[in-house]
């Protein structure tokens, strides 16, 4: 078990370098710092001296090297942008991030499941069949015109709830959370609802489909010869057996929400990675691009880990078969 | 002036208004017309008065900081830290300040002579991002408590226009923090002066959350008059469609940078009002006019043929580009200076409509009647519809034979492809805060020498043209000066060094209540806005 472990953890080291060296030699395509750092007046020399300052005419390779160096270190360095210190400028707004991430996911798993169960169990009524058509549109709608649309709807029309930002916010140690105050509630609404839409309609679908699969085995017959309720059938039974997909596949897309949140971010000015993502982009700031990637790269390799060593734990035919294969 | 409320009250209520508004979406009331909720696309990068040149970082600073002099909305100068100013009469080298008395610092300290040198000697250092406005400076020196000499390295006739964007900070604050210079990226630490601030000007910091939210308050203390808005919020937000949802749903008052698409709408919609205004910044093409062989497609180079040039004038339909492309929000022209900046010729600023026959015989008659191919590089994400204006031209192009590829960037891409002469042909829009014709010489006409040229794509290179640019810098008498700015203009003009195609618009779009004129560095000041 622990070697394991160990051969993992070493193997998601190895992931974590490629990544970082992918991104370094990918940033030079994606402009010049020194084009968005310094002003129309700045002559070629000061340019020159400044990229010369930054290290950016050392080869990729040295300043990936260095890059490693001082990441080993914790030194991520400072923003080109806002001119902070990097791990400082992310830790600040993973929180945001990170809640909009666990408030959309619970709400496209708990709407994911409830509506999949309910088409499953009513497959031909007239609700389910509006169900699965909006759903169709939840799938093909890209997020930002979703976004948009519920702005339109909500902030503008009707004016129930905010149309950008994380409204008031309260500094609870370290985590600064929206979701103690009115303001900051009612501004998650729309982002996570947006957010979440398509996760929802993933596992609305993939629940449905379980459901049916399972609704025609034999166990589920003979539960009905035995008298039991409805309720025990569909939900002490059947519910219970589609469940094992779907909490994998809600636990991997997890890290895609937190990963992808760039675009809702932006639509709704959410202060949070994603969106100081884009716009480090935009404005060529590597040292943040950098971090954020490696901060990625490592949420989908811890997810994957633990993922694996779940597996581990609850599969008893891995274990089998590395004991098998010792002798 | 007086106010209905205390400051601490009128906080509090608009604080509260604020998050009810947030919650509700309410309407606006009277009491929330002391607080004013300004958004625009982007957020100051940092709060350091000598380490960003950036248009927004310089507007919000504008409300902290304070400048010897200010740029007012009609391109005019106007006394702010300094009363007078003038050359000194001795010394043609020595610009001399006399200061504000009584002022002080958000920290109660003086402001003297002595924080001017100072911060003349912190934004000339490596480090500042402004020392390219202050290269012929070469020191400054403390007369008595309210006069400061600048002197330069040779006569600076127009130094004082390079002043708009000088922020004075407070010498003992300076020395207290350690901040003698800005932010060095490569020493790996934080500036104090990128959080904090100790400025002269009519607000101060209260809290700032970078990218969420600014919120200042009017200084009470600040020697001119108390403003009508006594507290801001400053909330940047990136997506277009948002902005305008924001203001439509009443969560804030000012949106700075309206799209395009959107203005007629807005004026449209009851409760919200539109002003535009001409910007301090030119939209032109430039062509690599010397070179023997284009980099797109090596063997010849077109542009070296006067008659191609004037063909590709008069395939320009600059009045197409500004309804289609632009929906009536740009000014075309064909001279490549804002009006409002000296050197402006309305004759040379008149353009013709296209002709393309005329146009297309130019061609035969320079041998290229099958037209030729060559790569037109432009930005898109600069400039107000960048990419658009040039698919526009590109089709313009087309019907006089000519076959313009597209490319279209990043600027953060196509900036530095300019500057290292990478681009036979591109877009490029450039603004002139000196309000001075000597500043677009500078960067786009002169060979590339000495610190000028950095941006002469076009490669031109005429030495009669390079002497004169050069005597502009030093020559004291003005009426000469214009004559000399003329003349160049002219030479310019005739040799079509720059196919200029508009002016843009600015466009803020506001409450109904809230009065506010279109800066023309887009450089808005909140003392400035009154309600109704």
């Amino acid at each position: 078990m622990i070697a394991y472990v160990l051969r993992r953890i070493v193997q998601s080291v190895l992931v974590m370098l490629v990544v970082a060296l992918v991104s370094f030699s990918l940033f030079r395509f994606v402009g010049d710092p020194v084009a968005t750092m310094m002003g129309q007046e700045a002559s070629q020399a000061d340019r020159e001296a400044l990229r010369d300052r930054l290290g950016l005419n050392d080869p990729v390779i040295v300043q990936f090297a260095g890059y490693i160096a001082r990441a080993a270190s914790g030194d991520f360095g400072i923003s080109y942008r806002l001119q902070q210190p990097v791990m400082e400028l992310i830790l600040s707004r993973l929180p945001a991030t990170l809640e909009l991430a666990l408030i959309s996911g619970t709400l496209a798993f708990v709407f994911g499941v409830g509506l999949g169960v309910y088409t499953a169990l009513n497959r031909r009524g007239w609700l389910s069949g509006t169900i699965m058509t909006v759903s169709l549109v939840g799938v093909s709608l890209p997020t930002f015109l979703i976004g948009v649309l519920l702005i339109w709807v909500f902030a503008v029309e009707l004016q129930w709830l905010p149309s950008f930002g994380r409204g008031e916010t309260v500094d609870v140690g370290p985590w600064r959370t929206g979701l103690l105050t009115p303001s900051g509630r009612a501004s998650i609404v729309l982002p996570a609802i947006t957010l979440g839409l398509y996760q929802m309609t993933l596992i609305m679908r993939l629940v449905r489909a379980e459901m049916l699969e399972v609704l025609r085995t034999d166990y589920i017959k003979f539960a009905r010869a035995r008298g039991l309720s409805d309720r025990a059938v569909n939900f002490g039974h059947a519910l219970k057996n589609t469940l094992v997909p779907v909490i994998t596949i809600t636990g991997l897309q997890l890290g895609s929400i937190i990963a992808f949140a760039i675009i809702t971010e932006t639509v709704f000015q959410w202060p949070g990675v994603g969106a100081l993502f884009i716009n480090s982009v935009q404005f060529v700031d590597i040292p943040v691009m950098a971090a954020y990637l490696m901060l990625i790269a490592l949420i989908f390799v811890v997810i994957n880990l633990v993922v694996d060593l779940l597996y581990y734990a609850v599969d008893p035919r891995l274990r089998l078969d590395r004991a098998a294969a010792r002798h | 002036m007086t106010h209905p409320f205390s400051r601490t009250a009128a906080r509090r209520v608009a604080t509260s208004l604020m998050l009810s508004a947030a919650m509700l979406g309410a309407g606006l009331t009277a009491a929330q017309a002391e607080t004013l909720r300004w958004a625009r696309v982007g957020d100051a990068l940092t709060l350091d008065p000598h380490s960003a040149n950036e248009g927004p970082t310089s507007t919000l600073l504008h409300h902290i900081y304070e400048t010897l002099v200010r740029r007012d909305t009609d391109g005019s100068l106007k006394p702010r830290l300094a009363t007078e100013w003038f050359i000194h009469p001795d010394d043609p080298t020595v610009w001399v300040f006399r200061l504000r008395e009584g002022v002080t610092f958000h920290d109660g300290a003086a402001f003297t002579a002595e924080d001017v040198v100072a911060s003349i000697t912190r934004v000339t250092s490596e480090t500042s991002d402004f020392k390219g406005l202050h290269t012929a400076v070469a020191g400054a020196e403390a007369i008595d408590d309210y006069t400061v000499h600048i002197k330069m390295s040779g006569p600076s006739p127009l130094y004082v226009q390079n002043l708009t964007n000088f922020f004075v900070m407070d010498k003992g604050w300076i020395e207290a923090n350690g901040v003698e210079t800005p932010q060095d990226f490569k020493a790996g630490e934080e500036k104090f002066t990128v959080r904090n601030t100790n400025g002269t000007g009519p607000y101060t910091l209260v809290s700032r959350d970078p990218e969420v939210r600014t919120v200042l308050a009017a200084n009470p203390g600040h020697w001119d008059a108390a403003p009508a808005v006594t507290e801001i919020v400053y909330t940047p937000i990136k997506e277009a469609a948002t902005r305008v949802a924001a203001l439509l749903s009443g969560e804030v008052d000012f949106v700075q940078d309206v799209p395009v698409q959107d203005i007629e709408r807005l004026s449209n919609t009851a409760g919200i009002s539109v002003t535009t205004g001409a910007e301090n910044r030119t939209i032109f093409f430039a062509y690599d006019m010397t070179s023997d062989s284009l980099k797109s497609v090596p063997g010849d180079n077109p542009f070296k043929n006067p008659q191609v040039r004037e063909a590709m004038a008069l395939a320009l339909d600059r009045d197409a580009i500004r309804q289609v492309v632009m929906r009536g929000q740009s000014v075309p022209g064909g001279q490549n200076v804002p009006p409002f900046v000296n050197g402006h010729d309305p004759a040379l600023d008149a353009y013709s409509a296209p002709d393309y026959d005329a146009a297309k015989a130019l061609m035969t008659e320079a041998g290229y009647a099958d037209g030729f191919s060559v790569d037109l590089h432009c930005p898109n994400d600069r400039y107000i519809n960048d990419e658009a204006i040039c698919q526009a031209y590109v089709g313009m192009l087309g019907r006089i034979g000519i076959k313009a590829n597209l490319v279209s960037q990043s600027r953060t891409i196509h900036f530095p492809a300019i500057q290292n002469g990478e681009v036979d042909f591109y877009l490029l829009g450039w603004g002139v805060p000196t309000f001075d014709s000597q500043y677009v010489f500078d960067f786009l006409v002169h060979s590339p020498a000495d610190g000028r040229g950095g941006w002469n794509g076009s490669r031109y290179n005429n030495p009669e043209i390079d002497a004169k640019i050069e005597s502009l810098a030093t020559e004291t008498d003005l009426a000469k000066r214009d004559a000399t700015i003329a003349e160049i203009w002219q030479t310019l003009q005739q040799d079509r060094v720059f196919l200029m195609v508009h002016n843009q618009l600015l466009a803020y779009a506001a409450k109904d209540n809230v009065e506010i004129a279109v800066h023309p560095e887009n450089q808005p000041s909140m003392t400035t806005v009154t309600f109704k």
